[in-house]
């Protein structure tokens, strides 16, 4: 974990700029605990009504 | 000096008609020509033909072809268009597909992969008439239906000819199985035969299952991690177009940026000699499926020289190069400076994120966001693994109905804007050949009789038809044909100031 960290910084030494986008890019952090749980609240009005038939309907051909 | 990494990405989207149609090949067609007929600018309302006469799949870029192996067919018969925006949208197999434009850097080709995406939702609205009452659309932007069938999201970026393919390959490897700890787009369960949920509840990828060898040219059968189809879409002798099978369709569009943004830099590196470390390891195949079943992220691979590095070590050691890289020869070949510090900038957020604690990058990682629903969602309910609604979550990541996509509500961080992306679905990108592919069809539809890559075809005042070839990525670029557009009056005037 030391060397970690210590590669980190070296990275994040780069210039001065890089760190502090860094910092805002972090702290926009995404969704929270409760955002989470609210998600939950609705998923099962969102998820397909009969999940097992739902999932088993599901059959793709190979592709590429 | 490394050459510009022009990219774009391929995309095949899952396609099922419920209560109709079951035949993917007709519904992915129906989707296409609603598009296409809806939209086209062609006064008889048919799409722009695709030209197949350089198409050449079976090449491979090693020199040889093995005898048993599977070229990919060429299906001309099948839909296939090109849109004013300069991408390809077109029947692949049993699914539509749509390539990006050519772009000149990972920012550009994200912004035309969410047009992408806005396409697909409209073209799913405008063959919704043409269904049953009781019928519905479903698309999904995924690679596997939990089956053991998987489709491709595929990238694609010009590296010059002069680099041995051999120490492509090799320097690229390490990359390509690692890069799926920010990359991946997470899926419930394993699709190995004979393995259960309870030994992989959960994977970092879609992919990583169906990847059989480490280098060859097939694409459906025995995947390798690295595909060596050689058909480079422009001038063979000074280019080679890396075809890369190996990665998953994001949702996030971070993990998109970063995947081509990354993948762009280390191949500009390889060109210029300029990674220095050897990462190669032992055994690729069984690694990029070590790494994709391991959600802790400490698992260690075994290295040729005898080393043992996790996946976050290899791509710690791989963003330090890439650091270096950036101060001894600049950052041109992304594009410049800004886009690539913020190629780097993002690297290193996620790589910082993973190494403490991954949670912290639900907002930018595919994987990270979809555990965190599938982990809450078991928990309320006290599911075991094997539940169909996991799967279902699993699937519903992916849906293209913006109305029951789970994605769209993970909180994940948007970088292109809706402006953006509405604007990306007619107007092509202005740094490559793209923008005189796209700008040609917007302004004479009637008189392209077919495009291609690196080709376009005109009928001129009804006299012969005329080829244009485009065998250089960079000319056609707004830049340089941005005025010809403005001052011809007609097709003819137009070709006649181009010289050709």
């Amino acid at each position: 974990m030391a060397e970690q960290v210590r590669r980190n910084k070296q990275v994040s030494d780069r210039s001065e700029a890089t760190s502090e986008v860094t910092a805002t890019t972090a702290v926009q952090s995404g969704q929270t605990t409760s955002d989470l749980d609210d998600l939950l609240d609705e998923i099962d009005d969102l998820l397909e009504s009969n999940a097992e038939d739902f999932v088993k309907s599901y059959v793709q051909k190979g592709g590429e | 000096m490394a050459i510009p990494k022009i990219c774009g990405i391929e995309t095949e989207y899952g396609i099922q008609i419920r209560g109709g149609e079951s035949n993917p090949v007709l519904a992915s067609s129906l989707l296409i020509s609603s598009y296409v007929g809806a939209t086209s600018k062609k006064s008889d309302a048919r799409g722009i033909d695709w030209d197949f006469q350089d198409e050449q799949p079976a090449t491979d870029a090693r020199g040889f072809s093995y005898e048993e192996s599977y070229a990919p067919e060429i299906e001309s018969h099948m839909v296939n268009a090109v849109l004013t925006n300069g991408a390809r949208y077109y029947v692949d197999h049993a699914h539509p597909e749509i390539s990006t434009p050519e772009c000149r850097t990972a920012l550009e080709v994200l912004a035309f992969d969410c047009s992408a995406e806005e396409i697909v939702r409209r073209s799913m609205k405008l063959a919704q008439p043409f269904l049953g009452p009781q019928s519905e659309m479903l698309l999904y932007k995924n690679n596997s239906d939990g089956k053991g069938n998987s489709y491709g999201c595929h990238e694609n970026f010009l590296v010059s000819r002069d680099v041995p393919f051999g120490r492509l390959v090799a320097q690229i490897t390490p990359h390509f199985v690692t890069r799926q700890i920010f990359a991946g787009a997470g899926k419930v369960g394993c699709e190995i035969p004979g393995v259960s949920e309870r030994e992989v509840p959960y994977q970092l990828s879609q992919r990583a299952d169906f990847f059989e060898e480490e280098v060859g040219l097939e694409t459906t059968l025995r995947r390798p991690i690295v595909n060596t189809r050689d058909e480079p879409h422009c001038d063979p002798q000074k280019y080679r177009r890396l075809h890369v099978i190996v990665g998953d369709a994001n949702m996030s569009q971070t993990a998109t940026l970063l995947k081509v943004g990354t993948t762009s830099l280390i191949l500009a590196m390889i060109e210029d000699e300029a990674l220095l470390l050897d990462l190669s390891l032992a055994h690729a195949v069984p690694a990029i499926r070590q790494v994709s079943y391991d959600l802790s992220l400490r698992q260690t691979l075994l290295l040729r020289d005898g080393r043992r590095m996790t996946a976050l070590d290899i791509q710690w050691a791989l963003l330090e190069m890439a650091s270096k890289y950036s101060i001894s020869h600049g950052l041109e070949c992304l594009g410049g400076q800004d886009d690539g510090e913020q190629i780097l900038q993002l690297w290193e957020t996620v790589l910082s994120g993973l190494s403490g604690e991954p949670e912290s990058v639900a907002h930018l990682v595919d994987w990270v966001a979809k555990k965190r629903l599938v982990d809450g969602y078991s928990q309320r309910h006290n599911l075991k693994a094997d539940d169909s609604r996991l799967k279902a979550i699993d699937l519903q990541y992916h849906d293209m109905r913006e109305e029951k996509c789970l994605a769209l509500r993970v909180g994940l961080d948007q970088i292109i804007t809706d402006e953006q992306i509405q604007r990306g679905v007619t107007e092509p990108p202005d740094s490559t050949r793209a923008y005189f592919r796209g700008k040609c069809l917007e302004r004479w539809p009637d008189q392209v009789i077919s495009a291609n890559w690196d080709s376009m075809v005109f009928e001129v005042d009804k006299g012969p038809l005329r080829r244009v070839p485009m065998m250089e990525p960079m000319r056609g670029s707004k830049e340089v044909v941005g005025h010809l557009f403005d001052s011809a009056t007609s097709l003819a005037e137009f070709l006649e100031q181009l010289g050709v």
